[in-house]
């Protein structure tokens, strides 16, 4: 695996061939938000959260999908950046309904983390206060479709970790919704495993553990590395 | 069927047309046949059957002739005299002309356009030039006039390399809007290696206001289907895809029925013309997706999968179909192929200005006298198509901007009437070419209105995937409705810009990027419009019902209240 150099705002750095900048930033403790983004999952590049800017690049580029390469110029944080960063996040708070004080995810919700790291004291934008339901049908979980930002964590790790391809999405555009089998209850849902990975990952309090209550739902998310490896090790064995 | 055999078939096409002495061509294009072409032509067979089918009379349903609005169109061929081509028909004045013509009486003046009509003057008709003058579920027609001939050339006389430097020379660029130069495509899928590798067209023509690609499919579907035999052989691929609208019924049907007629006479299927080459072509009908225009989106539809775009690289150039390298290409590309090979590469590339060559179909419509199908050379001023080949405004009214380019388009205003039509003129104007739609607008239009027009469109069909396209559109939507009720506040034209900026900077694919195109471009040129609505609460076109009060209004309007029943002394 050769090594390339880049330039990572302002600093040289060095990686390795293949990598994206989003991994090579993270080796290098220079922060770039994500929301779709998991590590074990493939990449989507649909929040546009990780847009970075590349010289001599005409639009910024996301970086959890593009290949870092030798000779790049990178401005992860500039003030351009910044500001779109914002007003994803204020989008995402507007297209919803996100009220912290009453969602079980309080405290522990990546959207309320990069709303506070990117300093969104207000949102400028109309609330679109969409009518959504709640799917409380599964014995064990639940889907609030209110808290949901469409980052498709769940329908990607259902298809591709767990291999029973439960969720996908019905409609289009803002109309979208995270549907189980061919859009029937979550609870009549033949497919699911009830193996709870998609509420491990979901970043906001769309899915969550059946009981909990303001603030309680704390998500563990670090099995999914642990268990793609564990495979990768087993699979290695037996080849 | 060999070359040879072609040829033969052609001449004997040509021979038998000829021999008719008066041939009634009546257009059957979508806009005729909803104006009432069917019953013409029922009417003129059934007027032929009654005075003994004379061998020397023939009626023919066609294809799109171009002056929609006049519809339906009856071309008159005689031997020896120009065509001559009737509008507005009923079944009786049709009848009427053959009445005449049996009678050897002189042919009726009603309804005839005049001979040298701009509309058909100005024209330069490549990619139509068959369009209009042959029936088009009639395989034998097309080959008569030198259909598949250009497909034979390509086989028996040139290697794939040579042909896509063919297409390079001629100075093709994409004709759905990107404007990537054709021949580097075909290169590019050419070397590129894989398993399989697949010719996709893409007919998903979903712009509002545009119908070039359906005229073509509709009227002339052996010339898509020959210029993708040839991309095929050229790139080394056995298997075409074509991507129909679903909203375009009778092109499917049309082209269905010309995939099975070229299978049947050898000039598609296994061993193409006698050649070693085979190409298979399937047509594909989409669900109602404009998305599904956008190439990655659209190969993912064709897999079975959620119409969806994906980013880009890899191109599909070099991982498309099945992960094969698949060219992609508009269904109004492929209909240039044929006419490269016939005519030849350099004179091809004499059509045109700049970097821009050969022809460009448009689909004129809005406030314009002669809308229609128009096919100018590239770089012909914008006043030409609009005063010369248009007509002008009806009325003799004022001209305000013209559209192209759909819902990733801009507009363009009178001051730039003199500007040349190509890729690169249009982008220095902040619109673009687009797959061809150009939307006249006179001083009646609100360019605040028909932004929002645009914007409901973009947010009606944006698939969701990405944030700033799915929400941003939305966002963008409700300021505008604000400015056109008149309840928009001052800042609300700061934060549309800035979402502009956002939406196209950072949207997923290339409809989201170009979704805040019209708002910019209207904002850039007609500002003064913008700023009438949001401080006067006026709008100068007087279309804008500003029915709203803005909220710091109503706040004053409270205030009042309040004082006054205060003074008064009632209860509030």
């Amino acid at each position: 695996m050769s090594a390339i150099t880049l330039t990572l705002n302002e600093e040289l750095v060095t990686a390795r061939q293949g990598q994206t900048i989003l991994e090579v930033a993270r080796e290098h403790s220079i922060h770039i938000p994500t929301l779709c983004y998991l590590e074990g999952l493939e990449e989507m590049g649909g929040c546009r959260l990780c847009m970075v800017e590349v010289q001599g690049s005409a639009r910024p580029v996301p970086a959890c999908i593009t290949k870092a390469q030798e000779g790049m110029v990178v401005a992860t944080d500039s003030e351009t950046i910044t500001e779109y960063r914002r007003m994803i996040v204020e989008l995402l708070l507007a297209e919803r309904n996100h009220t912290c004080a009453v969602c079980v995810q309080n405290g522990s919700c990546e959207l309320q983390t990069l709303a506070a790291r990117l300093g969104v004291d207000h949102v400028r934008f109309d609330y679109l206060h969409q009518q959504l339901s709640m799917d409380a049908s599964r014995e064990r979980f639940a889907l609030d479709h209110n808290r949901c930002v469409l980052c498709l964590r769940c329908v990607r790790t259902c298809d591709a970790v767990e291999g029973a391809h439960t969720w996908d999405v019905r409609g289009r555009g803002v109309t979208s919704r995270i549907v189980a089998d061919l859009d029937r209850p979550w609870g009549e849902s033949v497919s699911c495993t009830d193996c709870g990975k998609c509420v491990q990952l979901c970043p906001t309090g769309a899915l969550f553990r059946k009981g909990a209550t303001v603030g309680e739902m704390v998500k563990e998310r670090e099995f999914l590395m642990r268990l793609l490896e564990r495979r990768r090790a087993i699979q290695g064995r037996q080849s | 069927m060999t070359r040879a055999e072609l040829a033969e078939l052609a001449e004997k096409e040509q021979v038998q047309r000829d021999a008719k002495k008066l041939r009634l061509l009546v257009c059957c294009g979508t806009p005729c046949l909803a104006a009432g072409s069917e019953a013409v032509v029922a009417a003129l067979r059934q007027k032929l059957a009654e005075s003994g089918s004379p061998a020397e009379l023939e009626v023919v349903g066609t294809g799109c002739l171009g002056p929609c609005s006049r519809g339906p169109l009856v071309t008159v061929q005689r031997k020896g005299t120009p065509d001559m081509v009737y509008e507005r028909m009923d079944p009786q004045q049709a009848v009427a002309l053959l009445d005449a013509y049996l009678a050897a009486a002189s042919l009726p003046q009603q309804n005839l356009l005049p001979e040298d009509l701009p509309f058909f003057r100005r024209q330069q008709r490549v990619v139509l030039q068959t369009c209009g003058l042959i029936d088009p579920e009639d395989i034998q027609q097309y080959i008569g006039h030198g259909g598949y001939e250009a497909l034979a050339q390509v086989l028996h006389e040139m290697t794939p390399e040579e042909v896509c430097d063919g297409v390079t020379a001629s100075g093709l660029r994409g004709r759905g809007g990107g404007g990537y130069s054709t021949g580097l495509k075909w290169q590019l899928v050419q070397k590129g290696t894989g398993s399989r590798k697949f010719v996709v067209a893409n007919g998903d023509e979903g712009d509002p206001g545009a119908y070039m690609d359906r005229s073509l499919m509709e009227s002339d579907p052996h010339r898509v289907l020959e210029g993708m035999a040839i991309a095929g052989y050229a790139v080394g691929a056995e298997q075409g895809y074509i991507y129909v609208r679903g909203e375009y019924p009778l092109a499917a049907q049309r082209l269905k029925t010309a995939i099975r007629d070229a299978e049947r006479m050898g000039v598609l299927g296994s061993r193409v013309l006698d050649s070693n080459f085979s190409f298979r072509v399937d047509i594909r009908i989409g669900a109602g997706a404009f998305v599904c225009g956008e190439e990655t989106a659209l190969l993912a539809s064709i897999m079975g999968r959620r119409g969806q775009p994906r980013i880009r690289p890899p191109y599909p150039a070099q991982s498309g179909l099945w992960g094969c390298p698949t060219l992609i290409n508009n269904v109004e590309t492929f209909g240039n192929i044929a006419a490269i090979f016939t005519m030849g590469p350099a004179a091809f590339a004499s059509i045109g200005s700049g970097k821009s060559r050969g022809t460009k179909v448009f689909a004129l419509c809005g406030e314009v006298c002669n809308t229609g199908l128009i096919e100018v050379p590239m770089g012909m001023p914008l006043r030409e198509i609009i005063y010369d080949i248009g007509g002008g405004l009806p009325g003799g009214a004022a001209f305000k901007a013209a559209q192209t380019g759909g819902p990733s388009g801009g507009c363009i205003p009178a001051s730039k009437l003199d500007t040349p039509v190509d890729y690169e003129h249009l982008q220095e104007l902040g619109s673009i070419m687009g797959s061809g739609g150009l939307i006249v607008m006179g001083e009646k239009s609100c360019m605040v209105d028909v932004a929002r027009f645009f914007m409901e469109f973009c947010l009606d069909e944006s698939c969701g995937k990405c944030v700033p396209c799915r929400t941003g559109t939305i966002e963008i939507y409700r300021l505008l409705t604000r400015l056109c009720n008149g309840s928009a506040a001052a800042r609300d034209l700061e934060n549309l810009e800035k979402l502009c900026h956002l939406v196209k900077d950072t949207s997923l694919c290339g409809l989201g990027s170009a979704a805040p195109n019209p708002v910019l471009s209207t904002l850039h040129w007609f500002r003064d419009e913008y700023e009438a609505h949001l401080t006067d609460r006026r709008c100068p076109a007087g279309v804008c019902g500003m029915d709203v009060k803005p909220l710091h209004l109503m706040a004053e309007e409270l205030l009042q209240r309040v004082v006054a029943s205060r003074v008064n002394g009632e209860a509030f």
